[in-house]
C-alpha cells in the first residue's frame, strides 16, 4: 500500500456508495466481529436485496469470508468468535434470543470453497436436507425434490443414470454443482457462496457462473470471490472490503468502470492485492 | 579371552578407529585445501574406518565359533579309547559330551579313568589353542582392516556411499530378522499340525462335535481313544468374543463420539489416556477380576431371579474381555472420527442440521470404514485372548449359546494341552498346534480385512 492509499484507508470512516437498497432481503448494520481480542470486521453495513447477486471482493484476509459466515451464523462453531451489531433477515434479528441458528441455516444456505459432498450417494447428498427438515412425506415427493434441485443446479443430465453412485466419484466441478443442488433442495431464501469456483477449472467455473445467474430468479445470493472478472460477470452489486472495513459498495458496473475510492481503484486496476 | 570379551574389544577398537579416521580426514582435508575438497564428511570417513575394522573381525569371530566345535571334535576322535569306538556312534557322542562337561565344570583333576583324563586334558588344550589363535587372528584382521581403510582417506574416496550402503544392509538385516522369526513360528506350527493330521482326520477335527483329548499313555488304559472335534471350542470362542463385542462396541463407539465431537480439549486430554490405561492393565489382572468378582456377582444376581448360573460362565469372561478391548474400539474410532474433514461438518451445518444429526448422518457414515476396521482388530484381539478365559470361562467343551454356562475356548485348550508333563509326539499335544494354526488363520484373516478396510478409508481423504 502506498502512502496516499494508507492515508485514504486511515481516514476511511464511512463506506463509499449505497450500502442500502429498498426492501432488502438481509440487512446488516454496524457489524463488528472479534476473534478473541482481535477485531476482524470493523463497522460494516451492507444490504442484500431480493433477486440480486452481491459480490464481495478484496485482498486475502480482508474479512469478506468472515462477514459472509456471520450471515448464517456459521461463526457459531468457532468458540472464540463474537459478533456485534445488527443483522436481520426479513426484519428478523439473526442474533436475537428467539432465533434458532439451526433453523436459520435452512433459510440461509451456504456453498463452500472446496466441494464437500457427504460420503453418500448423489441422491442421498441432495435428499439429506429435505430429510432432516421433513420436507417430503413420501418417496415420490422426495424424488421430485432431488430431481428438481439437480436440474436447477444443471447437474441432472450428467448424473441421472447414476444417482446411486457416491458423491465423491464426481469431478470437482460436478461436486460443486452437487453441493449447490444440496443447498437448493431445502429451498433457502438466501444462498451464501464462499469462493465457490476457486478449486475449479475455467470450464467448470463458467458453468457455475451461468448457474448463479439463473438462481438469481429465485434466491438472494451473496458471493465471495477472488476473481474480479467473476464479480463483474455474475453480480449486480459489488462490495470492496479492505482489512476488515467495507470500503466501497455500488452497482457492479460503476465499481469496475468508475471506482470512487482510491483503494478500490488500486485494487481493481491491479496495483496491489 | 572368551568370545564375548573379544567382540567387546573389537567394538572398542572400532570406536577408536572412528575417532582416528575422523581426525585423519581433517588432516587430509587441510592438505588439499579444506573440507570442501573432500567427497564426504569427516564422520563418514571415520565410520568407514570403523566398519573396516569391526566387520571383518566380527565375521571371523562368528565363523570361527561356528566351525570350532566340529573341528575340535574330529581332532579329539583320535584319543577316544577303542572299546568306546566299537560301541557305536551313540556311545561316542555320549563319551564326548561327558568329557566336554568335565572340562566345562573344571573337574579334570577328579577323573579316575586315566584314558578319560587324557582326552579331557587334550580337549582343554585344543580349546585353549583355538581361543588364542582366534584372538590373534581377529585382532590382526581388525588392525589391518582399519589401517587399510585409513590409507583410503583421500578427497575422491566416496566414503559416504560405502557407509550408507552398509547401513542399508544392516537395516535390511534387522527387518528380515522380525520377518524370519514370524515365518519360523508359522512353519513350526504348520509342521506340527501336519503331524497331528497324520494321526487325526482333518475333517474330524474341523467338523467334529466331541472334544475329549485324552489319549492312552499305556496300552491297557481305559478311555483311551480320544476325540478331537474342535467345533465346541470354536463355538465357545465365538460365544465369548460375541459377548465381548456386545460390551465393547457400543461403549467404545459412544465414548469415541463423545471424545471426538463433544469433549473440550481439556477433558479429552485427560479422558483419552485414562481410557487407554484399560488396554495397559495386565490380562491376568482382568482374569482374576472376572473369576473372583464378576463371575460370583453374576451368579448371585442370576440365582436371586431363579436362573441357574455356573460359577464359571461365558458371560463373566466375555463381559470383562469386552471392558478390556473398549480402548481398541474407542481409540481407533476417535482417530477416524477426528480425521473426517471439518468441511463436511460445515456442509451439514450449512444445510441447517443439528450437531447430533450431523454426527449420525454425516460424520459416522464417513468414518464407518475406519470404525469397522477398529472393531475387527478388537475382535481378533478378543478371539486370541487367553488369560481371562483360562481363569473365568471354565473347561467344559460343549456346544451352547447360553452365556450363563461354562464354556471353553481354543486358547484355553491350548494352555491345558501344553502345560504340565506331556508326551510330545502324542496326538493330545500335537492338537495344540493344530488349534493354534486354526486360531492364527482366523485372526490373520480378520487383521487383513481390517487393515484393508482402514487403508481404503485413508485413501478416500488424502
Amino acid at each position: 500500500m502506498n502512502k496516499s492509499a494508507q492515508e485514504a484507508f486511515d481516514n476511511l470512516t464511512e463506506t463509499v456508495g449505497d450500502a442500502q437498497v429498498d426492501k432488502p432481503k438481509m440487512r446488516t448494520e454496524n457489524v463488528n466481529v472479534f476473534y478473541g481480542t482481535n477485531q476482524a470486521i470493523h463497522d460494516v453495513s451492507l444490504d442484500i436485496g431480493n433477486n440480486e447477486v452481491v459480490a464481495m471482493i478484496g485482498p486475502s484476509g480482508c474479512g469478506k469470508s468472515t462477514f459472509l459466515r456471520c450471515l448464517n451464523r456459521m461463526n457459531d462453531t468457532i468458540p472464540s468468535c463474537r459478533v456485534e451489531g445488527s443483522i436481520t433477515l426479513d426484519g428478523e434479528d439473526l442474533y436475537g434470543p428467539d432465533l434458532d441458528p439451526v433453523l436459520l441455516r435452512a433459510r440461509v444456505g451456504m456453498v463452500f470453497q472446496k466441494p464437500n459432498p457427504f460420503a453418500k450417494s448423489i441422491y442421498d447428498n441432495v435428499a439429506y436436507g429435505p430429510r432432516i427438515h421433513g420436507l417430503s412425506s413420501n418417496r415420490a415427493e422426495l424424488d421430485d425434490i432431488v430431481t428438481d434441485s439437480l436440474k436447477k443446479a444443471g447437474l441432472f443430465d450428467e448424473v441421472k443414470n447414476r444417482l446411486d453412485a457416491p458423491g465423491t466419484s464426481l469431478s470437482g466441478g460436478q461436486q460443486q454443482r452437487l453441493c449447490i443442488a444440496r443447498s437448493i433442495a431445502v429451498s433457502p431464501e438466501v444462498i451464501l457462496m464462499d469462493e465457490p469456483c476457486s478449486a475449479l477449472d475455467p470450464i467448470a467455473t463458467a458453468r457455475i457462473e451461468e448457474l448463479i445467474d439463473e438462481l438469481r430468479q429465485n434466491f438472494a445470493i451473496a458471493i465471495v470471490t477472488h476473481s474480479m472478472q467473476q464479480a463483474a460477470r455474475v453480480s449486480q452489486r459489488t462490495a470492496y472490503f479492505h482489512l476488515g472495513k467495507l470500503v466501497e459498495v455500488n452497482d457492479t458496473k460503476a465499481v469496475f468502470t468508475n471506482p470512487q475510492h482510491e483503494l478500490t481503484e488500486n485494487y481493481i486496476t491491479g496495483r496491489f492485492g | 579371552m572368551s568370545a564375548t570379551t573379544l567382540v567387546l574389544v573389537a567394538i572398542a577398537l572400532a570406536a577408536l578407529s572412528f575417532a582416528y579416521g575422523r581426525m585423519q580426514a581433517f588432516q587430509v582435508a587441510s592438505k588439499h585445501g579444506g573440507m570442501k575438497s573432500m567427497h564426504s564428511l569427516p564422520s563418514h570417513y571415520g565410520m568407514m574406518v570403523a566398519l573396516w575394522c569391526a566387520l571383518p573381525a566380527l565375521a571371523i569371530i562368528i565363523g570361527w565359533k561356528l566351525i570350532e566345535p566340529t573341528v575340535i571334535s574330529s581332532v579329539l576322535d583320535g584319543s577316544i579309547p577303542q572299546e568306546i569306538v566299537d560301541a557305536g556312534p551313540k556311545t561316542i557322542e555320549l563319551y564326548k559330551n561327558d568329557i566336554g562337561n568335565l572340562v566345562d565344570s573344571d573337574k579334570i583333576s577328579g577323573i579316575a579313568d586315566a584314558g578319560k583324563k587324557l582326552a579331557a586334558e587334550k580337549l582343554r588344550g585344543l580349546r585353549h589353542i583355538s581361543s588364542v589363535a582366534l584372538m590373534i587372528l581377529a585382532l590382526c584382521v581388525a588392525v589391518v582392516g582399519a589401517s587399510l581403510a585409513l590409507k583410503r582417506i583421500k578427497p575422491n574416496t566416496r566414503a559416504r556411499v560405502t557407509v550408507e550402503k552398509i547401513v542399508r544392509f544392516f537395516l535390511i538385516g534387522s527387518a528380515s530378522i522380525a520377518i524370519l522369526t514370524t515365518v519360523g513360528i508359522v512353519a513350526s506350527v504348520i509342521f506340527e499340525s501336519l503331524r497331528f493330521f497324520q494321526q487325526v482326520d482333518f475333517f474330524d477335527f474341523v467338523a467334529g462335535t466331541q472334544w475329549s483329548p485324552q489319549t492312552a499313555i499305556r496300552a491297557d488304559q481305559a478311555g483311551s481313544s480320544g476325540s478331537f472335534g474342535a467345533v465346541p471350542l470354536f463355538v465357545g470362542t465365538l460365544l465369548i468374543s460375541f459377548i465381548a463385542m456386545i460390551v465393547a462396541v457400543p461403549f467404545g463407539l459412544l465414548s469415541a463420539i463423545y471424545l471426538a465431537e463433544y469433549a473440550s480439549r481439556r477433558v479429552r486430554s485427560i479422558v483419552k489416556p485414562l481410557l487407554e490405561i484399560l488396554a495397559g492393565i495386565p490380562t491376568v489382572v482382568y482374569g482374576f477380576f472376572a473369576a473372583l468378582t464378576v463371575a460370583p456377582a453374576i451368579r448371585h444376581v442370576g440365582e436371586s431371579i431363579g436362573l441357574s448360573v455356573s460359577s464359571e460362565s461365558a458371560l463373566a469372561a466375555g463381559a470383562v474381555m469386552g471392558i478390556m478391548i473398549i480402548p481398541f474400539v474407542s481409540s481407533l474410532s476417535d482417530d477416524v472420527i477426528t480425521a473426517v474433514p471439518q468441511a463436511m461438518r460445515d456442509g451439514s451445518y450449512g444445510l441447517g442440521s443439528t450437531k447430533s444429526e450431523t454426527i449420525r448422518q454425516v460424520v459416522i457414515p464417513a468414518a464407518l470404514p475406519g470404525i469397522v476396521g477398529g472393531i475387527l482388530l478388537a475382535a481378533s484381539r478378543a478371539i486370541g485372548e487367553t488369560m481371562i478365559v483360562v481363569m473365568a470361562a471354565g473347561l467344559a467343551a460343549k456346544i451352547t449359546a447360553n452365556p450363563l454356562e461354562a464354556v471353553t475356548t481354543v486358547t484355553v485348550q491350548i494352555v491345558t494341552l501344553l502345560t504340565g508333563d506331556q508326551e510330545f509326539d502324542s496326538a493330545k499335544t500335537l492338537a495344540a498346534f493344530a488349534l493354534g494354526l486354526m486360531l492364527f488363520v482366523v485372526t490373520l484373516c480378520l487383521n487383513v480385512i481390517a487393515l484393508q478396510v482402514v487403508r481404503k478409508y485413508r485413501e478416500q481423504y488424502e
